[in-house]
């Protein structure tokens, strides 16, 4: 059992969490993942490490509640405990000194993009930071991305806060302003992250992303999370998270991310009431509606 | 039943062990064989003609002295019967079930050849459940403690086996278990309706009773590296981390909705009773009156096409390249998936997947196949038909065509030496590895095999790593008089 040192909304449904796993903490790098099962009976679910404090011997944890596990999950707080934590999974994130290196973060996908920003500034790089939210809410971790990034750049889509408009059109900006930028990170949504791509692609710019496909084990034994990335098949898992953004195949991603959709409707009826916005988001199409 | 003569032996039929009818057991997940009632154990028992040199013990991977199990069966005393098995063999109500007897110890029976062989599998299940139901299980005596401490990686039959046999030798065992659950592959990949997990569990149980400690969620290589182990105070380590990476057709379409590895699939079912979803929060593809193929024609197969037919499917294909006498399963699984309505499509080979816009899987085109001359398996090598590509409609696809060797423990420990395929190497007479102090066995050895080859590898490296740290004893006796 991994006991929840504190539990803390940071938007309306995101959550972080600081968990004990001394063992995890010491070890992870920037990039990697847990795989976490919050009781028995519940599903694997893989989660990035946004950070960790070795003293405390705790990982951090930021969870946007979208389906029925992270919904349970942000339905616990300080003091409970998660049954399984298991970690870190992954390959770390490639770091080196690059030059300029913008870290991009979409919705809870900065919370993912923030360890990464760290290690860059530790390597040496001129740090940017491009975060985005639907609205002011949706903007997260700012305090923290000002501390390590020489410049950061909140962006919504409603104009609440920050910059108005999305994240590609900040980065674009900053491009044809004659920033001069060797290294971009994207983390996101899968459409921000294939926008972001667009947008670097014609500059030749290095461009990360970090995939979030459905996995079981995360050990590489299913292939479960498998993507594919220059026409070729990865277990994202252990070949990733993080691929080159230019060979991603971004549509193949987010169709097979939609293989669970009308379960996770199934699950959450069963799990709680039904939020309406997740039903609304629900993929029609989806033929296993029709079984 | 007095004294038999053999003339009288031979003449008893070989006994069917009662079994669920495929048609109930087609919806459900309960066990399929139920196992021999006592008169039938007896019966079948009488059938051995204990013959004074048993080549059945030759055909046993661990050397189960089957005669002299079957004769106590013969005299009703089941318990003594599952005490001499365990002798050499620890986990015997598992063997019993999954063990393929028709290749190893039956196909030697004497009887066999003549008559049909005599039952050693089911009568070795029988008297491991009589024990476990009847006594409970009971533990083993225990060599005094040595002090010495052993990692098994992997908890598997190789590592549960190895386990069983250095706690009984006086040694500190600690096994590290990647997964949640313990028992590896007999737990996420052989199927409820095969191999009950509470069997599994019992058995373990028992390890933890004599003192085996287990850590489950530990993924050696990231949560601890080998090296830390050895040097966190292991004295030595067994790796047997199992064939844990799906290989794939490598053909279009492999990436649509609906297509599995056999892993994938037998995990969510199994481990995760994706079956009783929602009361379990992991779903699987709903194959409920839709059409199903499986490519591959091994026990792996077999188990996932027939988890599919539980799970509801309408039809159910094994697609297979070469013809039936081919086949890899073992033939009672053959047997028991075509009572269950299984459809066998044979000397055929995907060549790609057909999906709809949305990108599920709607089809597989198959190429049909005819059989050439022996290849270097000895199994006559399947050639495709020229134009004779047809499309079968399926909505679900699961990948059952064997695993590669996970390399996480490769890319994590430097100075251990692998072949290419990713198998580590090792001194077969040994199990040691080109690592100090550390041994490996089973599927990370051999590649894909058995649940009885990894339990045997386990028990030659723990009889190679007593020897090992009793060794290592001495050399330390001889540090200490030198001071």
């Amino acid at each position: 059992m991994h006991k929840i040192i504190l539990a803390k909304f940071l938007a309306s449904n995101i959550k972080k969490f600081e968990i004990e796993a001394p063992k995890i903490a010491q070890k992870r790098k920037a990039g990697q993942f847990v795989i976490i099962r919050i009781k028995e009976g519940g599903e694997r679910i893989p989660l990035t490490i946004a950070d960790s404090d070795i003293e405390k011997g705790t990982v951090t944890i930021i969870v946007q509640g979208i389906g029925k596990t992270t919904m349970e999950l942000n339905s616990l707080n300080t003091g409970d405990s998660i049954l399984d934590v298991v970690g870190p999974l992954g390959k770390p994130s490639h770091i080196e000194k690059f030059g300029t290196a913008v870290s991009i973060g979409g919705g809870v996908g900065t919370a993912i993009a923030y360890p990464t920003a760290v290690a860059l500034k530790q390597a040496g790089n001129e740090t940017i930071s491009i975060i985005g939210g639907r609205t002011k809410e949706f903007v997260i971790l700012e305090d923290e991305m000002k501390k390590v990034c020489d410049e950061v750049y909140p962006t919504t889509d409603d104009g609440s806060y920050g910059y108005h408009g999305f994240v590609t059109q900040k980065l674009k900006d900053l491009i044809d302003s004659g920033k001069k930028i060797d290294f971009v990170l994207a983390i996101g949504p899968i459409p921000m992250m294939k926008a972001v791509a667009d947008v670097t692609r014609p500059y030749g710019i290095q461009t990360f992303v970090s995939l979030n496909p459905v996995m079981v084990d995360g050990t590489g034994m299913c292939g479960g999370c498998r993507a594919t990335v220059d026409n070729k098949t990865v277990f994202v898992c252990v070949d990733g998270p993080e691929f080159d953004a230019h060979k991603v195949d971004f549509e193949t991603l987010a169709r097979r991310n939609r293989t669970y959709v009308i379960f996770e409707k199934e699950a959450v009826d069963h799990f709680c009431n039904i939020d309406k916005e997740f039903q609304n988001g629900l993929n029609k199409n989806n033929p296993a509606f029709a079984g | 039943m007095g004294k038999l003569s053999n003339k009288e032996r031979m003449k008893i039929p070989r006994q069917n062990m009662p079994e669920q009818e495929g048609e109930v057991r087609s919806h459900n997940f309960n066990e399929v064989n139920l196992g021999f009632t006592e008169e039938l154990a007896v019966m079948e028992a009488e059938r051995c003609i204990q013959c004074p040199k048993p080549t059945c013990v030759e055909g046993c991977p661990v050397g189960v002295k089957i005669g002299e199990f079957i004769s106590l069966v013969t005299e009703r005393k089941f318990v003594e019967a599952a005490a001499k098995i365990k002798e050499d063999n620890m986990l015997p109500a598992i063997c019993g079930r999954v063990c393929p007897q028709e290749e190893q110890c039956e196909a030697k029976c004497v009887v066999g050849k003549k008559n049909e062989a005599v039952g050693i599998g089911r009568l070795e299940r029988f008297v491991a459940d009589y024990e476990r139901e009847k006594l409970g299980l009971r533990k083993p005596e225990l060599k005094t403690k040595t002090g010495k401490k052993v990692a098994i990686v992997g908890s598997g039959p190789a590592g549960l086996s190895c386990a069983a046999d250095l706690i009984q030798m006086g040694h500190n065992v600690t096994v590290f278990e990647a997964l949640h659950e313990l028992g590896g592959v007999l737990v996420y990949g052989i199927p409820q309706f095969r191999l009950p997990k509470e069997i599994v569990k019992t058995e373990i149980d028992v390890l933890k009773e004599l003192g085996v400690e287990f850590k489950p969620n530990a993924v050696i290589g990231f949560t601890d590296t080998l090296d830390e182990l050895l040097q966190d105070g292991y004295d030595a380590a067994f790796i047997a981390v199992g064939a844990g990476l799906p290989y794939f057709l490598n053909i279009d379409g492999e990436n649509l909705n609906g297509v599995y590895s056999s892993n994938e699939f037998l995990t969510r079912v199994n481990l995760m009773k994706a079956y009783k979803f929602p009361e379990f929060d992991t779903p699987v593809f709903n194959v409920k009156d839709k059409n199903v193929a499986v490519f591959g024609g091994g026990n792996t197969a077999m188990d996932a096409v027939r988890t599919s037919r539980r799970l509801g499917a309408k039809n159910a294909y094994i697609i297979y390249r070469r013809s039936e006498v081919e086949l890899p399963a073992r033939k009672e699984e053959v047997h028991h998936a075509k009572q269950e309505g299984i459809e066998f499509i044979l000397l055929s080979n995907p060549t790609k997947f057909i999906g709809d816009k949305d990108g599920w899987l709607r089809g597989v085109e198959v190429q049909k196949m005819e059989l050439g001359e022996p290849d270097a398996s000895g199994r006559r090598r399947p050639i495709p038909i020229k134009d004779s590509e047809y499309v079968i409609d399926i909505d679900m696809a699961v990948i059952a065509i064997g695993n590669g060797s996970n390399p996480i423990i490769q890319k994590t420990t430097p100075d251990l030496n692998f072949n290419k395929w990713g198998n580590i190497l090792i001194n077969e007479e040994t199990m040691e590895t080109s690592k100090k102090g550390v041994f490996a066995g089973g599927d990370i050895v051999t590649g894909g095999a058995t649940v009885i080859l990894a339990m045997g590898a386990g028990r030659k490296a723990a009889k190679a790593i007593d020897n090992y740290l009793n060794v290592s004893v001495n050399v330390n006796w001889g540090d200490v008089c030198r001071c």
